[in-house]
């Protein structure tokens, strides 16, 4: 008699797994942790280590001792977050602090929920905010651009071109004053600025988001949404007083738009689960940091945008579904 | 060609994997011994009219339909009816069947055996029902539908368009391919007598383009009948399913919980097609079929035309023999296909392949979290979320899995198959459904 395995179909599955998703993203933030690495150096080597190599040992730390059930650490999540982290702090944090936002990303955001795939918030997210607000100076001490093929030289710190404009205004300078302190879009593009070690280049960011669209990791809706907002947001003040407010281009290049718009807004852990309601999130996202970049206390707002826009994620899964086959939009179906 | 048609919602493009599509049909011989399955077709089980030691020929009606949805089921060989008694059955239950032992092969003289295409249609719509109702016709792309049923349509509908189904979406198949290349002018005519029955002016015969030859081939023959229209398709998973091939073909979507004569449309398999010119024409009841034989381990993948009854065992021994690393063997295609407990199966009507897979490819992976990605969202071709659904049958909360539309749910796989969790989502919407269907009979009883 013979042995068969018996189960349900389909009985064939696609080459999609977990890890090759995770690993995908990976290979799509090269790109953007080279361009870190170009422009500060060992610093950033020294970051992204210490961040990748703290959010695992974590992860396993919870896993083996905690939770004491299966250990996942290599199913790349970790890896991802581990790697967000860096990108979203200055390359010169203290190395203890970098370790305290592994912790808080892995430990708090995402194993206290029940581990992947059950946490509201993006991890690496709340890591950058509880940074930010704890030790506010280390988190906006932005060290100037070197590339590194000029040698090792002492690293400056200066602010971002988001911190240039926001106190410039807010001491009643222009626009048209500031713009000689301001990077070119040259520089924002290649990553030639201020900010946190993975957020400069706007380039690399875009080339790792069309590799993860390709892959089908990701899809359009969120990225164009939420630079479609802030462009649009940004351009109507613009439009009206050039003067006081800073143009779309110049909202869309600097700080951590790109790497939010493209990297964290786009986990799909933390986002809507239609396309529909991927754009209401993105809208929200883009909204929100225009209003925080140009009336909020902080020169950047997207971090706090996007965790605002995780908590309203449920509600958004609620209210937006996917066209239903045989249901015509706007007609109540009860079966 | 411009863009091909398709259907508009999700879709998968699994591995085509057709090994067989070249191997022509052969006539697998009469075996020693059918096992008839009482159980046959979508809807009520058959009622067995012989009894031990009756001598039957082939064609003659050994059981009658048990109920409105129901089939007729004529013995596919001549002999002795040895035993009626319950045996493991593609489903892996065990359930009533007609044992016959053969004895030569002997025919109903009413039938004609020979090959003469006769496209002469004699008889009248009415007629023609009746004709496919005795015949034992049902569906034979696998949901097995009494196929008379779908030609009566309820009272105050019509139907517009005949939408014939050559789109042999499961990878591996090939038994439509074949026969569209082999019985393509009986198919023809098959497809006349059904619009007369219908009452339609138009018919579309929707293939996918990984048939290019089937659709060259029916597209010639179809300039000689009237309102006949090949529609090639892009290769995409489900589209064989009947909503979403009328969807491809014609545009139209039939609405939640109907049934596509709603928008006007009857949709049949080739292989139908085919029986219906044979039941219609030849007085032929539907005793044989062709079964594709396939897998990557199978020395000669193949396609059969097999008596109903014939036991899975002898299929696989044609098709030179169950491979070393068998791990599974498949009533059907990869996607929708049943797991077989046992060899002994018989061949029923909805058999459309018998697929063996290798050990390496049989069991599942392991599950892990749900990411929420979303991809089981994207390619529900119903526009479902199968990540809620799975989770809503998994907690028990089947009230919220009918109002997100679970039974709107084709079982197509596609979901699972493209889950990088390996989430058995399927199995969990397959309970839901059972659950919620349970529920709405009840309320309905009340």
């Amino acid at each position: 008699m013979n042995k068969f395995t018996i189960s349900g179909s389909p009985h064939v599955h696609g080459d999609e797994s977990t890890k090759k998703v995770m690993y995908g993203v990976v290979i799509a933030m090269i790109p953007a942790v080279l361009v870190g690495v170009y422009y500060f150096g060992l610093d950033a080597v020294r970051v992204l280590l210490l961040a990748v190599a703290a959010s695992l040992f974590f992860e396993w730390l919870i896993q083996k001792y905690l939770i004491k059930g299966s250990l996942t650490i290599n199913d790349g999540s970790a890896l991802v977050t581990g790697i967000l982290v860096a990108l979203n702090v200055p390359s010169n944090l203290p190395g203890w602090m970098v370790i305290i936002g592994a912790l808080v990303a892995i430990g708090m955001a995402k194993m206290s929920f029940g581990g992947l795939g059950k946490n509201v918030f993006n991890p690496a997210l709340v890591a950058r905010v509880f940074l930010l607000v704890s030790f506010p100076v280390q988190m906006t001490s932005w060290p100037k651009p070197m590339p590194i093929t000029d040698g090792l030289v002492d690293v400056i710190t200066g602010p971002t071109p988001l911190g240039i404009v926001k106190e410039g205004l807010g001491n009643g300078q222009t626009m048209s004053q500031l713009s000689t302190e301001l990077p070119s879009y040259t520089q924002d593009m290649v990553g030639n600025i201020g900010g946190s070690l993975g957020e400069v280049s706007a380039l690399a960011l875009i080339l790792g988001g069309v590799y993860m669209l390709w892959r089908k990791i990701i899809t359009w809706h969120i990225p164009v949404s939420v630079l479609a907002t802030v462009a649009i947001f940004s351009g109507i003040f613009w439009g009206f007083d050039p003067e006081h407010y800073a143009d779309p281009m110049f909202h869309m290049l600097t700080g951590g738009l790109m790497l939010g718009a493209i990297y964290m807004a786009t986990d799909m852990v933390t986002s809507p689960m239609t396309k529909s309601g991927q754009l209401v999130f993105g809208f929200g996202v883009g909204l929100l940091t225009i209003l925080i970049r140009m009336w909020g206390a902080y020169p950047e707002g997207v971090s706090f945008a996007i965790l605002i826009m995780n908590a309203v994620v449920p509600l958004i899964n609620k209210g937006f579904k996917p066209r239903r086959f045989g249901v015509k939009p706007g007609v109540e179906v009860k079966a | 060609m411009g863009i091909l048609k398709t259907f508009a919602l999700g879709g998968v493009h699994p591995e085509e994997n057709k090994l067989s599509s070249h191997a022509a049909i052969e006539v697998l011989p009469v075996p020693k011994q059918v096992i008839v399955p009482l159980g046959q077709n979508l809807g009520a089980p058959s009622k067995a009219i012989v009894k031990k030691g009756d001598k039957v020929k082939v064609g003659q009606l050994i059981a009658e339909a048990g109920g409105f949805i129901s089939a007729n089921i004529h013995s596919p060989v001549s002999g002795t009816v040895l035993k009626i008694d319950p045996a493991i059955d593609s489903t892996g239950y065990r359930r009533p069947c007609v044992f016959i032992t053969v004895e030569g092969d002997e025919w109903d003289e009413n039938i004609d055996k020979t090959d003469t295409l006769k496209a002469e249609i004699a008889l009248t719509p009415e007629e023609i029902v009746n004709r496919i109702k005795s015949a034992g016709i049902v569906g034979l792309g696998g949901a097995t539908f009494p196929t008379s049923v779908k030609l009566m349509p309820p009272p105050g509908k019509t139907a517009e368009f005949l939408i014939i189904n050559g789109v042999e979406c499961e990878p591996y198949l090939t038994s439509d391919h074949r026969v569209m290349l082999e019985k393509g002018k009986e198919i023809m005519v098959g497809i006349q007598i059904l619009m007369k029955a219908l009452k339609v002016e138009k018919a579309f015969i929707g293939i996918e383009n990984n048939k290019k030859d089937a659709i060259a081939y029916l597209s010639e023959l179809s300039q000689s009948y009237q309102g006949i229209e090949v529609v090639p398709l892009k290769v995409q998973y489900p589209q064989g399913g009947e909503k979403q091939l009328i969807k491809a073909v014609v545009n139209r979507e039939v609405p939640s919980g109907k049934l596509p004569i709603e928008v006007g449309c009857v949709v049949q398999n080739v292989g139908t097609a085919l029986a219906v010119y044979e039941a219609v024409q030849k007085n032929k009841p539907l005793i044989e079929r062709v079964v594709t034989v396939t897998g990557k381990g199978v020395k000669k993948p193949s396609n059969f035309l097999v008596r109903i009854g014939t036991p899975v065992e002898q299929l696989i021994e044609a098709a030179e023999g169950l491979p070393e690393n068998t791990g599974k063997v498949i009533s059907g295609g990869p996607m929708m296909g049943k797991s077989l407990t046992s060899l002994d199966a018989p061949v029923v009507k909805g058999t459309s392949g018998i697929l063996i897979m290798e050990k390496e490819e049989s069991g599942r992976k392991t599950e892990s979290p749900c990411i929420r990605c979303s991809k089981c969202t994207y390619v529900c071709p119903m526009g479902l979320e199968p990540f809620l659904l799975s989770k809503a049958a998994k907690l028990g909360k089947f009230e919220m899995a009918e109002n997100e539309m679970i039974m709107d749910c084709i079982e197509c796989g596609s979901c699972q198959y493209t889950c990088p969790a390996n989430i058995p989502l399927l199995d969990y919407l397959r309970l839901g459904k059972l659950k919620v269907g349970q529920a709405i009979r009840n309320r309905n009883k009340k």
